[in-house]
Formats: C-alpha cells, structure tokens, sequence
C-alpha cells in the first residue's frame, strides 16, 4: 500500500492484533484518501497483511482487479510472550498475536472491529444501502438532493480515545507523535464509503445545505455500560436531564473525555478496547423533509368564523376555522406531518376581513412534496377558493423563512382602515355627527378592554385615530370609517368600554352607543 | 370570567334626592384600594376579595354612609377612578361608566360563581316580596 509507509508498520501490526478493521487502521495511520476507504473490505484486509509481510513499500495494488482472495481469518490467541510494551497502570492486557500463516479454510466471518464497533465494516456494505435506500423509496418523498445524518453511539468515543493512547504511545518509542487532530474522524471516513453509493442508488447527489435528511441511529447496547466510568471520574458533566432517557449522552461523554486525565482513563477502561461481540445495530432510519412554507393573503366574509380554531374543554364552540379552511388543501398537496399557521394580525370572530386582505404563512412540517409551479399553486388557490365562500385567497406562493418575520413586522407598524355600523340612544341628526370627519390624529386611551381582560395583561394603550369619515343613515344609526394606529380597540372606541376608553364615539357625541357591525380592509 | 361590580338598580344611592359628597376607597388604615397594582396575566399582586370585603364608602349629604361590598370571591384588578373625580356618573350611569370595581374570579369558582348569582327577573322578585312585605308592617 502506498499510503502506508515503514513508519506504520509497528501500528498496523498492533492494531490488527488488538482486533482492529483495516479502515479504521488506515484512519489512525491518517491515510486522507477517499478512494481508499471505498475498496472492499477483503481487499483491504489482504493488502494489510501483504503490507505487514513486505520489508519494503509495495507499489500500490490498492484497487486493482483481484478476483476475490481467500479470506483470512484473524485468529486471536492469547500468548504470553508478547512484549509488555502496554503495562499501564493496573490494566495489563494480554495482546493476542494474529495468526499470520494462511488458512486454507474459507470463513467469511468477519470479527467486529473493536474501535468502530462495525461501522466501518458492515455498515458500509451493499446490503446495508440497499435497506437505507428502500426506506426512504417507500416514505415517498420529493427531494433532489440528500444530506446523511448518523448518530453514533457514544462508546465510540470512547473507544476512539483508547485506541488512541496504544497508539500514541507505540508511536512514541519511534520518537513520533500523533496529534488527536491528525487522525481520521470515524464519521467523516463513513461519509466518504457511503455517500456515493448512497448517491448512486438514490439518483441524487449528497450535499450538506440539502432539506432533505436521511438519518441513521446506532446504538450497541453490548456495550453502553463502558461509558459508566466517566460519571466517577467527572460527575459534573453528566447532568440528568428530564427529557433525555440517559445521562450519557455523545455530547456528554464527550466533554468528559475532554476534561479526563490519561492516567485515570486508562485506570478504568482497558487499553487496546476489548473485542465486541457484536454489531451496532440500526436503530432507527428516518428521513426529514426541512419546512416549506406557503403565504398569501386572505379574505375573510363571514361574520361567524374564528381564525384559529375554537375549542374548549374539548367542545368546539364554533365550526370550522379560517386556518383550517385553508390549511386543508395545502396539506393535502403537500403532504405535511404538520402546520404552523400564522398572520399578519388577526380579527375577531364577527369581523370581515375586506379590501386586498390579510397576509398569512403556513409553515408545513416534513412535507413529502416541495417542488410546485406558479401554475399549480394557482391551480391550489382556485381549489381553496372554490371550497368555501366564507373565505377568499389571493397571492398564493412559496416562500422562505425569513418572509414570516418581515410580515410580522408589519403587524405593529401599518395603519388600518374600518368600516364600523354605529348605533346610538337617543336619535342624532346628520349635523351632529359632522364634525367626526374634521377630527384629525386623535390621541386616545385604551385599558385593556373587559371582554380580553381575563387573559391579557392590565394596562393603558395610547393609540391615534388618523381620520374619520361619517355617513348618516338614520336617527340612531350611522356608518363610521376610520383610519387607525394599528392595535387599536374599534369596538371599545365605539361604546366606550364602561368609560375605560376616552374618548370614545359615546363620549364624542354625548350618547349611549354600540357598534353593531365591523369590517376591516 | 371577568366581573364589574355596580350599585344595585335598588340601591338607597340610586334613589331621588340623595347627594353624594364623598367616596373613599381607604377601607381601613392598612388597605386602600387605590392601592391596588396587578401585573401579568395572571394579575399577580391583587388584593384578593371575598364576598363581605369592603371595596369603597361612600358618604351622602343628609349624613349617611354606604359600604359598597364585594359580593364576589376574585382577585380585585382596579377600582373605577373616575368616580372620585366625577361621582355624578355613579348616579347617572351606574351599570356602564358609573362602576365600582372589575373583579377576577378564579378560574374553577367561575361557574358556582355564576350560579350563585340571581338573573334579572329573579332580582325583581326579590324587590317586590320586599315592598310586599315592607308594606304590610
């Protein structure tokens, strides 16, 4: 092997020895060549041992056709004599030596590697991304493009760190050191292996901004006690936390590992890793479309309709909802796990919504479907619209995250126009109420209204009516339209809210009154 | 639920001839109920009422003096001011800008609270067996 030089030869032949994969060897041995790591496995193990034979560097056979060699198997034996280079403090390991004659018989078993517990092994096979690959087939997603997530189990680290230390110190006798920075990560090497057959079989390329996230869990509960020693050694870094089943987390081993001195590590945890009995196992493979988000505006024309839906105890007070009207059919076309829906401000239940309408979002969680042309988002706005006359869309679109915050912003800063029906108590003559047009900029004082007063906050609201405009109608009703500082109170303007709003329509004009009807544009 | 207290339709106040000459809402040396800060939503800070607190007294010119109670167990959230200022409208508007206090029961009393309380016809009978009963003295 090219890469390979005289240098590691001391620790290719202890690695293997101690039970450790040649991918992982190659990692510790810090060959940065992808295309290495992507041989076969087999081809890997047989050009290590040819390497190991050698006294001097061989040409690079590495990835030339070799039609399947017989396959070695690594017996492990327990011998005395080897040199007692790995005395540490109180965890002497009898190293095994490794059985370098050929064996005849053909054995496809394959010990588990003792750093990366199979990772490196198994899970780089066809099979595996053959599994992969049908699950995210068959959860039927758009995407055209993937980025793999895999969560190791956190022994691994700890794993890492030992057979780190037998390394640094074999490496030491030749006068050599080895930074913890210089050796290959474990998840970086897995990457290069399994994104491009994972490309390959997907029909799409790997890219790390991608939305679209396959995600592997693995866990080896063989070994989850070997973490158990750290919480001894540096108890303050493993809180319980309530939501999480375990104190040992990755992020907290591997804090803990940051923070352990070499001397009390290799007191606790032995030093090459003992050999696995087993695999990791899968856990889990899930795959997560990132949110998309859909807006427009809408109009509202019923005056018996809640934004969001009305439930209490359990009970719907009032059917249907102007969320849910339009959050149906967008849900259906994108096929969501779930929706946030959100606006620009909102009204009450008995207000129309009128004029070019109102800005909402809807954010849509893990949809399986993303990519959509201005036609057929048209095409989903005339199916909203022809669902139902209580509500109306317009301006229906794709857009990204970042436009929510801008139509909140909106919510405290616009001005808003009414149309309020007035009624009042004793009769008025259309001279009187003339003079609520001349009014311009009026400053009023808003307690928090009565009927919001149980879940808002006490306090006083100043807000400014820019300009009125009246129409008589008769003796006790007249049409009323305002131009107002966003969040003011219309209908607490109108009657006056027990005199905890001044001035009010009431008080302008000396009489009881009510609003009957409120629109807003 | 949120609550308003106001005189009683019925209330010697509200009768003809009677001059209100002052309402004061210090009920005792310690609590006044001007003094009354509540924050938040959950109105933390209130000065909590049952049904026999005090909220205000209230004096009229031939000598009399009123103490206008609670009625209601809740949280006091505030206390009309605007009566001290203008103590007319206590008489003129006493069920609308006339107010005395907004009170804010807990949550789980609300219904038995609701429940507790008579309806407007059921509040007539009342005044009539009162006259009836009065007139036969």
């Amino acid at each position: 092997m090219s890469s390979l030089t005289e240098k590691d030869r001391p620790i290719v032949q202890l690695l293997l020895n101690t039970g450790t994969c040649p991918r992982c060897i190659l990692r510790f041995c810090c060959v940065g060549s992808q295309t290495l790591y992507r041989c076969p496995y087999k081809d890997l193990m047989k050009d290590l041992k040819e390497f190991l034979k050698n006294n001097q560097e061989k040409e690079d056979t590495v990835c030339s056709d070799v039609v399947d060699p017989p396959c070695k198997r690594i017996r492990l034996e327990h011998t005395d004599e080897r040199p007692d280079d790995l005395n540490h403090n109180g965890a002497l390991q009898q190293i095994p030596s490794v059985n370098n004659e050929n064996t005849a018989t053909e054995n496809s078993a394959v010990e588990v590697c003792n750093v990366c517990l199979g990772i490196l092994q198994e899970f780089c096979e066809v099979d595996f991304v053959k599994k992969v690959c049908q699950k995210v087939n068959s959860a039927d997603y758009q995407f055209t493009s993937f980025v793999f997530s895999v969560s190791l189990p956190p022994q691994l680290s700890v794993r890492e760190r030992a057979a780190w230390l037998l390394v640094k110190q074999e490496m030491g006798k030749l006068g050599l050191s080895l930074a913890k920075d210089d050796i290959v990560q474990l998840k970086e090497a897995y990457k290069w292996i399994i994104h491009p057959q994972l490309s390959e079989e997907l029909g799409v390329p790997a890219d790390g901004k991608s939305l679209f996230e396959v995600s592997v869990v693995f866990a080896h509960p063989e070994t989850d006690e070997e973490c158990h020693f750290l919480a001894t050694a540096c108890p303050d870094c493993f809180k319980p936390a309530k939501n999480k089943q375990s104190v040992f987390t990755r992020m907290a081993v591997i804090k803990a590992l940051e923070k352990i001195k070499e001397d009390d590590f290799l007191k606790h945890f032995p030093c090459p890793p003992g050999a696995p009995k087993n695999l990791c196992v899968a856990l889990e493979i899930q795959c997560n479309n990132g949110a998309v988000f859909v807006a427009g505006r809408y109009n509202k024309y019923s005056r018996n309709l809640p934004q969001t839906p009305w439930i209490i105890d359990g009970e719907r007070k009032l059917e249907s909802s102007v969320e849910e009207l339009i959050s149906e059919h967008v849900m259906a076309e994108f096929k969501a796990d779930s929706f946030n829906f959100s606006s620009s401000g909102r009204e009450d239940v008995d207000v129309r919504t009128l004029g070019n309408g109102r800005p909402f979002a809807i954010e849509l969680v893990n949809p399986r479907r993303i990519h959509f042309t201005a036609e057929e988002m048209k095409g989903l706005q005339q199916t909203i619209n022809n669902s139902s006359d209580k509500i109306q869309v317009r301006d229906l679109q794709l857009v990204t995250r970042s436009a929510i915050g801008r139509m909140k912003e909106g919510e405290e800063e616009k001005t808003k126009t009414y149309s309020a029906l007035i009624w009042t108590d004793k009769a008025i003559r259309k001279e009187d109420i003339a003079f609520l047009d001349d009014i311009k900029e009026l400053k009023l004082d808003q307690k928090t209204p009565l009927r919001v007063l149980h879940r808002r906050p006490l306090a006083v609201r100043c807000r400014i009516i820019h300009t009125m405009k009246s129409e008589y109608i008769d003796e006790h009703h007249f049409r009323l339209h305002l131009k107002t500082q966003a969040g003011t109170y219309i209908k607490e303007f109108v009657h006056g809210d027990f005199g905890r709003t001044k001035p009010s329509i009431g008080s302008l004009l000396n009489r009881t009154a009510d609003i009957l009807e409120l629109d807003v544009e | 639920r949120i609550c308003v207290i106001t005189l009683a339709e019925a209330h010697p106040l509200l009768q003809n001839g009677k001059t209100i000459t002052s309402i004061n809402y210090q009920i005792s040396a310690n609590c006044s109920r001007l003094q009354n800060k509540v924050s938040g939503k959950s109105k933390r800070g209130a000065q909590f009422l049952t049904e026999l607190a005090p909220l205000c007294r209230i004096s009229s010119s031939d000598g009399e003096e009123y103490t206008v109670y609670s009625c209601i167990r809740g949280r006091l959230i505030e206390v009309n001011e605007n009566i001290l200022s203008n103590p007319a409208i206590l008489q003129e508007k006493p069920s609308t800008e006339g107010y005395i206090a907004v009170v804010l029961p807990k949550f789980e009393e609300s219904k038995s609270i609701t429940q507790g309380l008579l309806t407007q016809k059921e509040y007539e009978e009342v005044l009539l067996k009162r006259l009836n009963s009065s007139s036969l003295n």
